[in-house]
């Protein structure tokens, strides 16, 4: 089952290297939902206090829309995700393989985002790496498998455009509360480990809990 | 229709228009006066709310499971009455809030829980409305996941801090106090059974009249 998720995870990167289409309008949304937001919020200087963590997993989640929406939106164009059900590859690996895609395009992203929203708000998101990494990593993770899950099925629906960020958003409120108030406390000036132990913790739950979910529901949904 | 279907509605319909005359004989409440009586609307709307919640959830995972249109249509049904119990739900918690709270809303696990959980009900209502053909597999994943992601909230938000009032009050009520808002849970339940088969009913006999069609189309 994993060569088969990494067969598809090479192809979508093969893919994607050829055009960097999704790349490069990602990373582009992404930087400017961060600008628009210094430009609304950072007044002479001066950012408002926790900002940085909620405008952070904004810009992901904005991007991961845009992401998961394009990387579907290739796959439904040539009718390729149905050569690929197709196949006499279990289901489950073609999720987890899709997931694996978005995960390297998202965590790409946030290498760029992270840096950009500490310099214009002024936010110390790097004093605490390793705790940074943990949350970026398990919060990305959740809001991917979902992501994934949902840009999977809305493939053969009618507007799936508009339907993908509301569907998505209302589910992914535990990942985006977790994201924001543990980084929000990576932010202040004494790191308190137990609450940030806390809401690690809770991701990985979640993580756990909607990847198994995902994976079982992959199979009926796609099925006609 | 069941038997029982007809009675059970005019009972219902007895007993809501009998519930402003039992709250408003019950005693007020020290503190809150007359504002507490809406909690003997908030609290049935509430639970109902969350039966809704589980029946759709329930139905949706056993569709998903079987793939038979039975529990679909049960899912959709208890799906609409989600949004409509919950709209309730909101709107009533706020105006309590108001006065008991000093502020209409505030972020506490039960009220986001709530919110969140309403919003995934509509979400569910426009995937199945705008989705097209083939949504109604779609939409049952969705309630799954809305299922799975109470707890999370419940979780995350009780972390901060929680002031809604907790559901170990109501066995402590008295008898004055707890004979209107039992009265008005029954109410409500019957008006849910009631609905829920109504709406069921409803998507039978529109399944029933597409698969005429269909045959109608195959004969000429």
């Amino acid at each position: 089952m994993m060569r088969v998720a990494w067969l598809i995870l090479r192809k979508d990167l093969t893919v994607e290297v050829r055009s960097m289409e999704i790349v490069y309008t990602t990373l582009f949304f992404a930087v400017s939902c961060v600008l628009v937001f210094a430009f609304a919020l950072v007044r002479e200087g001066r950012a408002p206090e926790d900002g940085a963590a909620g405008i952070l997993w904004i810009a992901v989640m904005f991007a991961g829309n845009l992401a998961l929406g394009r990387t579907f939106e290739r796959e439904r164009q040539s009718e390729t995700l149905r050569a690929l059900l197709l196949g006499p590859a279990p289901r489950p690996a073609v999720y987890v393989g899709k997931l694996l895609g978005i995960l390297a395009l998202l965590f790409g992203a946030e290498l760029l985002l992270v840096p950009l929203v500490a310099l214009l708000f002024q936010a110390r998101l790097l004093a605490h790496p390793f705790w940074l990494i943990a949350i970026l990593a398990t919060g990305t993770i959740g809001f991917a498998a979902v992501g994934t899950l949902f840009a999977a099925m809305l493939i053969r629906a009618r507007s799936r455009d508009v339907l993908l960020p509301v569907l998505l958003y209302p589910v992914t409120v535990p990942v985006i509360i977790a994201g924001v108030r543990g980084t929000a406390a990576l932010l202040q000036p004494e790191l308190d480990g137990g609450i940030v132990r806390f809401w690690v913790a809770l991701l990985v739950c979640f993580d756990v809990v909607f990847v198994t979910l995902a994976l079982w529901t992959f199979e009926p949904v796609m099925t006609d | 229709m069941p038997k029982w279907f007809f009675p059970a509605a005019i009972v219902c319909g007895v007993l809501f228009a009998a519930s402003p005359f039992v709250v408003a004989n019950a005693p007020f409440e020290a503190d809150l006066g007359l504002v507490q009586k809406i909690f003997y609307y908030h609290m049935p709307s509430a639970w109902m709310f969350l039966i809704a919640s589980i029946v759709c959830g329930v139905a949706s995972v056993r569709f998903l499971a079987t793939g038979d249109y039975r529990h679909d249509r049960t899912a959709l049904a208890a799906g609409e009455l989600i949004v409509l119990f919950g709209l309730l739900t909101l709107v009533t918690g706020p105006l309590w809030a108001r006065r008991s709270w000093g502020t209409f809303w505030i972020w506490d696990a039960r009220t986001t829980a709530s919110l969140v959980s309403w919003m995934i009900a509509c979400a569910y209502l426009i995937l199945r409305r705008y989705g097209g053909p083939g949504s109604e597999k779609l939409a049952a994943g969705l309630a799954l996941f809305g299922m799975a992601n109470v707890p999370f909230i419940y979780i995350s938000v009780n972390y901060w801090r929680t002031i809604h009032p907790p559901t170990t009050v109501v066995p402590t009520l008295p008898f004055s106090l707890g004979f209107p808002l039992w009265f008005c849970v029954i109410s409500f339940l019957l008006l849910f059974v009631v609905l829920l088969k109504l709406r069921i009913r409803v998507e039978e006999q529109q399944a029933r009249v597409d698969a005429l069609y269909l045959a109608l189309d195959e004969r000429s």
